[in-house]
């Protein structure tokens, strides 16, 4: 059924990521055209639509949690979506963004913004604009019920097709071991 | 000779053994894997890091120290015992601070490659994020305890092989570490050298050398050619050769 109403509904974004994992997804090439035959992407990076509608079939997270409007826009894509998906190493760990949990927040900042070398008019950021910085960068599953990760970093193209493809045809995504990588 | 028609059953197959030869031993013999990390073939084995273990006529034993009796009904690749594997490797995870697209180890890392053919997808319990101490000390090791699963083969290596008792572990359960014997407690004082037994055998990223971290690039590493299972396989056929003709 090619039923353009039957599309499936696609929301992603990228919280304390690098949009590497993004980047991979469009790494699927020409089989983009396919999977658009599929779904219809929602809030997403891709089409630039900044909220998310209050039903969507799946969302992939990319990136782990590391402030409030982290949490807020993880938590909004929970309840909006049917299906969460971490994807990549830093939405399931933490990643590299979290291995600043070594040292306290004050140091992060510090190091940063005052000692930093070539720092000049050594300031803290401090404007209400910016989203307050949690203690420690969180995974998703440590915030919301994740329901399924894609390991990598990135993870292939190969593994958002296949996981996509499977969960469309309404198999249970069940990656193989040559497709789980977490480097 | 007559020892050769002693045999044990391990899931379906039929498997022929050695007087005193442990099932881990004589499982690999006969080419059939069984997960380990704390235990490397090479060395004594130690049976802590439960990964091996089997069901031994209904009674659970680590397969690498439990030796192989006639007749005995062993089970290893059941639903229950992959479960049971899969959870102790994801708490291997989240105690550590593994950090794979940040470490130089991924792509040799025994943590790693069976946490890929166990089919785990995520850690799925809580990240622990521990503080732990890095020693890079050392002009040609580094010691990043981040990495450590305490599986002690640097411990027992360090005295039995290298005889030089570098190694130690201190602390108990969840605030257990290793330390190094050393006046300072870093390497750079203790006896290390680079061509340890015990430095070089680390099956994760713990102890590693220095300025090597590349000399293989990423893709083209020990675990993205061979699955762990087949190469530990041919690794133990390989040395059971030597030694046994």
């Amino acid at each position: 059924m090619a039923d353009a109403k039957k599309k499936v509904t696609v929301a992603t974004c990228s919280l304390a990521g690098c949009f590497g994992c993004h980047m991979s997804l469009l790494d699927i090439d020409e089989r983009l055209i396919a999977l658009l035959e599929l779904v219809e992407f929602d809030r997403s990076p891709i089409n630039d639509i900044k909220e998310i509608s209050p039903s969507v079939d799946v969302g992939l997270i990319e990136g782990g949690v590391c402030n409030a409007e982290n949490v807020h826009v993880l938590r909004q894509f929970r309840a909006s979506c049917r299906v969460l998906v971490a994807v990549g190493e830093c939405a399931a760990t933490g990643g590299v963004p979290a291995m600043r949990n070594h040292y306290t927040l004050k140091e992060c900042l510090q190091e940063a913004y005052v000692r930093g070398i070539g720092v000049a008019g050594a300031e803290i950021p401090s404007d209400p604009e910016l989203p307050l910085l949690l203690d420690k960068v969180q995974p998703l599953h440590h915030v919301v019920k994740v329901d399924y990760t894609l390991p990598g970093c990135p993870p292939s193209a190969d593994v958002f097709w296949m996981f996509l493809t499977d969960l469309i045809a309404g198999r249970d995504p069940v990656l193989p071991p040559s497709l789980i990588r977490y480097d | 000779m007559p020892d050769s028609k002693k045999t044990f059953q391990l899931d379906d197959r039929e498997v022929p053994f050695r007087e005193g030869q442990t099932i881990f031993d004589a499982a690999m013999a006969a080419g059939i894997f069984i997960p380990h990390l704390c235990h490397n073939p090479d060395f004594e084995p130690h049976s802590s890091c439960r990964l091996c273990t089997v069901i031994v006529n209904g009674r659970p034993f680590a397969s690498c120290t439990q030796p192989a009796v006639a007749g005995q009904m062993v089970q290893s690749n059941t639903p229950e015992l992959r479960d049971m594997r899969r959870m102790l490797t994801q708490m291997l995870f989240v105690e550590g601070n593994h950090n794979c697209p940040g470490c130089i180890k991924s792509g040799h890392c025994r943590l790693q490659a069976t946490a890929y053919e166990l089919g785990i997808p995520d850690n799925h319990y809580q990240q622990f994020f521990p503080l732990r101490e890095v020693d890079a000390s050392h002009p040609g090791i580094i010691l990043d305890r981040d990495r450590c699963i305490l599986c002690g083969l640097c411990v027992r290596i360090s005295r039995s092989v290298d005889k030089k008792n570098v190694f130690a572990m201190t602390g108990r359960g969840i605030d257990t570490t290793i330390v190094v014997d050393s006046p300072s407690g870093l390497l750079v004082d203790s006896t290390v050298s680079v061509d340890d037994q015990a430095v070089l055998n680390c099956p994760v990223g713990a102890l590693m050398l220095k300025r090597m971290a590349f000399d293989v690039p990423f893709g083209d590493r020990t675990y993205d050619q061979a699955l762990y299972s087949e190469d530990s396989v041919a690794r133990f056929q390989a040395t059971e050769a030597n030694r046994h003709g």
